[in-house]
């Protein structure tokens, strides 16, 4: 395999105020291949958000950032410097779950189109921007899409703004497309048509992508491995068939377990799957194991840090149970 | 408790609890703190310049300034806290009954309120008063008609912006009548902000109640009003400058009080910037 | 035996027809889905049914008695026989009370205030886990989760006998909203309630309902026993939603039918069936015909004039992992 695209080892963010210091995350370990699309699954307050938002120079200005190492491209980087920050809009480029956040709604999408082409081809025309922008457009599957490139973004529906901003998005040719719950906000039928925009892109673009979500349907559908998080740190990656069908620690495990399957059988009367318990609180992490006050399979030894276990087929997991 | 520690720390916060305490003090003790009556007359003292036995010295009557000022004060703030008690319920009363009403009886509501304060407030005070004639009730009554459209207008938005809350709907839900939901539930929510336009309001009704007795419409020599202590001063002014320095400066400092107050106030009671001190 | 009955309810804002000819049944004991995407109605319906939204024509029939017909005294009663779980639980709660006062408004609302009401209250509010520590607390100190328990709790206190849920594991992660059905499947045991959840999560509705209705654009095109739904949907609405939702199961993901185009606006409905233009199946007829409801009302009725045919069910499979 080549050299990965993103590679960040030892990623911790941590936010100090009022006094308190809170780790979001904490030792996160992230690995991109070119072309290659991941999943970050997790549930809220594990930190996944935090993780797109440190790629995209976006944290909040008392955000401690350090990362044992980084690179992005072939090149060593460093996300604690903001140094990312011009990576933006150039070689990463973002899907955010609002897409009213990424447009301006005093401009037309045409102009928007057009202006956030500007800082990746400085040379070109204005005429030719455009012409790129309406073929990028009705690629995404915006129908009359010449019409629609004078319209505002008030004038389109949900599930077209997201488009837009796909569209936006893809016109940067970004190497990294980061996707920030892209279809959480909108109707099922409505998010099949732009899981299908994604997926089709997936095909066309060499571009790499990571989609952050917690749902783990749409991960299982847009990647090719995923990346479990629980209270701010990773602990279980792998290919995504792999951690559906064989997921090895225990967390992966329960939040399987609570996925419902409506065609499945079952026995009415039977509780639903839960996990017990709360996400630990970020001021107050554990010594140990992050997992282990809410673990079915917790004993002595989850008061150490866990060590990282690697299986033979790539899968890691950071648990103390030897899984076969 | 801690919500005046936190007033006292807003910039003007310290000052307007000391201006406003004094002056509520004073206006209470009245008769205690004051050395002679109101209105005990001393014709062989006219206009005489401080001194021991006058802080503040004495008006064309020889009446004493210092006692004259602190049963003003009692004027000022009885008459501007009628005139906010009875504007603020009467306005909350209609600017909540508008916001909850069919749209007709709403449009009616905010008409009137448009009509009152499209007239400036101390314009209107005066035509009033000028068709009804002076006097202590007459002047607190008008006034408090110039005011209702300030509570009404910002009691009507509060509502218009709380009334399809879930917590309003659950109420609904349950079976509450309406006077219970408004009572209970709308009147708790809306009610900051409105306390807040109170303490800004109550300096300018002062000020009205001043300028209306200064210009004898209002409150009725001999009572001490710090209006007519003005007018009296006015009118002597090239024989002894004290009268009117000193009641220039109650007014003052009354009026500084209470907007001030009002500011910090709106301050402490704005969770966003609450946070920020 | 109904529980509650709404027949061809009509549900207008201003010149916007919102729902157009709705009918339910909601028997006793049951939990009924009602799904369908935004704009469709079905928070509409929830409205009307407690009472927030009038009807611009037809009945409400709440155990036997009919609403519109029940003088207006009695209509209080009985609309409180039905109690609303708010989206928002935590906003659903008056920001000055503390939650003493909270749980206690039923009963002061109703004049049934009594020392021995009350502590059935407390012990209701303690077995579901809310402690009497909390009741001096006021509800921006809550966490969601005792929020979301303080508002149910308040709903039961005044005694309902029908439950309508709005989107009840909206915003809830996947770990706690199995905690919140098996809380309120085991309520409906103990008190004898009935269940009406508005729902666009088609995981849950598939695993929690008795009976499922599908709106789309202010009617009911289908509705049935949930499993046979599921399996076997007639419409091509249902069917394309139904496919749409995201599963782990890579197989029927495969199965997929994407619809072309948007919700249209309900203000300007499509002449014949509502679903003509963006329907993979349709034919001229669809374009000029309104489809009717076929089928038994409660069991599987639908309204479509080219259902799909019912395909023998596939093999109920294993939940991944």
């Amino acid at each position: 395999m080549t050299e990965a695209l993103l590679t960040i080892e030892n990623l911790n963010v941590s936010y100090r105020g009022n006094g308190r210091s809170a780790h979001i995350l904490d030792g996160v370990d992230i690995k991109i291949g070119r072309g290659q699309s991941v999943g970050l699954v997790g549930e809220s307050g594990s930190g996944k958000s935090t993780v797109a938002f440190t790629l995209l120079g976006l944290l909040a200005d008392n955000a401690e950032v350090s990362a044992g190492y980084a690179a992005f491209d072939g090149r060593t980087r460093n996300f604690a410097a903001r140094e990312t920050a011009s990576l933006r809009g150039t070689d990463i480029a973002m899907v955010f779950q609002d897409p009213m956040t990424a447009l301006n709604p005093m401009f037309t999408i045409g102009t928007q189109l057009v202006d956030i082409q500007r800082r990746r081809f400085p040379r070109e025309s204005r005429k030719a921007l455009w012409a790129r922008a309406e073929a990028v457009l009705a690629d995404v599957g915006v129908q009359d899409a010449a019409a629609r490139m004078h319209r505002y973004p008030h004038e389109f529906s949900g599930g077209m703004r997201q488009r837009v901003v796909i569209a936006m998005a893809l016109l940067v040719e970004p190497k990294l497309l980061i996707a920030d719950e892209p279809t959480t906000a909108l109707d099922a039928t409505i998010e099949a048509q732009v899981v299908e925009v994604l997926h089709r892109l997936r095909q066309r673009t060499s571009a790499s992508m990571l989609v952050v979500s917690h749902s783990m349907g749409l991960i299982a559908e847009l990647c090719d491995s995923v990346v479990v998080m629980y209270g701010g740190t990773v602990v279980e990656s792998g290919k995504v068939a792999d951690v559906l069908h064989r997921p090895r620690h225990p967390y992966t495990q329960a939040l399987l377990a609570c996925e419902i399957d409506p065609y499945a059988a079952f026995d009415p009367s039977q509780d639903l799957a839960t996990i017990p318990g709360n996400v630990p609180d970020p001021a107050r992490r554990p010594q140990g194991c992050i997992f282990a006050d809410r673990c079915p399979a917790r004993h002595d030894r989850c008061r150490e840090r866990p060590p990282q276990r690697h299986a033979r087929d790539g899968q890691n997991y950071s648990c103390w149970l030897e899984v076969a | 408790m801690t919500a005046l520690v936190d007033l006292s720390r807003r910039p003007g916060g310290t000052f307007a609890l000391f201006a406003v305490t004094l002056l509520c003090l004073v206006a209470i003790a009245a008769p205690l703190i004051a050395p002679y009556g109101p209105n005990a007359i001393a014709p062989a003292s006219r206009l005489m310049d401080p001194s021991l036995q006058h802080w503040l010295g004495t008006d064309q009557l020889g009446r004493d300034i210092l006692s004259r000022l602190i049963f003003g004060a009692r004027v000022a703030l009885g008459i501007s806290l009628s005139v906010i008690a009875i504007s603020l319920t009467a306005g909350v009363a209609l600017g909540v009954g508008a916001a909850l009403s069919p749209r007709a009886v709403d449009l009616v509501i905010v008409g009137i309120f448009d009509i009152v304060t499209s007239f400036p407030s101390i314009i209107l005070a005066l035509a009033l008063v000028a068709v009804f004639g002076p006097g202590l009730g007459n002047v607190v009554l008008l006034v408090s008609i110039v005011f209702i459209p300030h509570f009404g207008r910002v009691a009507r938005a509060q509502t218009i912006a709380i009334r399809n809350s879930p917590f309003i709907e659950a109420e609904k839900v349950l079976g509450a009548e309406t006077w219970r939901v408004i009572l209970h539930h709308v009147t708790p929510n809306i009610i900051g902000p409105i306390f807040v336009l109170a303490c800004m309001d109550i300096p300018v009704v002062i000020t009205i109640e001043a300028g209306l007795s200064f210009l004898g419409l209002g409150v009725r020599p001999p009572l001490a009003s710090w209006g007519n202590l003005l007018n009296d001063g006015y009118t002597y002014l090239d024989q002894s400058p004290w009268l009117a320095t000193f009641s220039g400066l109650s007014l003052m400092l009354a009026t500084l009080g209470f907007a001030l107050l009002g500011e910090a106030l709106r301050d402490t009671l704005d969770p966003k910037l609450r946070k920020n001190l | 035996m109904n529980a509650l009955i709404l027949k061809d309810a009509v549900i207008r804002y201003d010149r916007l027809t919102a729902v157009d000819g709705v009918s339910l049944e909601l028997r006793r004991g049951e939990t009924l889905g009602l799904v369908g995407e935004s704009g469709c109605g079905k928070s509409s319906v929830a409205r009307a049914i407690v009472g927030l939204q009038p009807l611009a024509a037809g009945t409400l029939t709440i155990e036997g008695e009919t609403l519109q017909d029940a003088p207006a005294r009695r209509r209080t009663d009985l609309q409180r026989r039905i109690q609303l779980l708010f989206q928002d639980p935590a906003a659903s709660l008056s920001p000055r009370m503390t939650v003493r006062s909270l749980l206690a408004e039923p009963l002061k609302i109703q004049k049934s205030h009594s020392p021995e009401a009350w502590t059935r209250i407390v012990a209701l509010a303690e077995s579901i886990g809310l402690g009497q520590q909390l009741l001096s607390r006021y509800p921006h100190q809550l966490s969601g989760g005792q929020a979301r328990r303080v508002a149910l709790v308040r709903a039961l206190a005044a005694e309902p006998s029908i439950i309508v849920a709005d989107e009840p594991t909206a915003g809830l992660d996947i770990s706690i909203q199995g905690e919140l059905l098996n809380l309120l499947r085991t309520l409906r045991g103990r008190l004898g309630l009935s269940y009406l959840l508005i729902s666009h999560n088609l995981n849950v509705v598939g695993r929690v309902t008795d009976r499922v209705a599908v709106m789309y654009l202010g009617q009911i095109v289908e509705s049935g026993p949930t499993a046979d739904l599921f399996r076997n949907s007639a419409h091509p609405y249902t069917r394309a939603l139904l496919s749409a939702n995201l599963t782990l199961d890579a197989g029927r993901r495969r199965e997929r039918i994407v619809l072309s185009g948007e919700l249209p606006s309900p203000s300007n409905p499509p002449s014949g069936c509502r679903f003509h233009k963006r329907c993979p199946l349709a034919q001229p007829r669809c374009t000029r015909e309104i489809p009717v409801l076929q089928g038994r009302p409660g069991e599987r009725s639908f309204a479509c004039h080219f259902p799909l045919r019912s395909e023998p069910a596939p093999a109920p499979q294993a939940i991944a992992g």
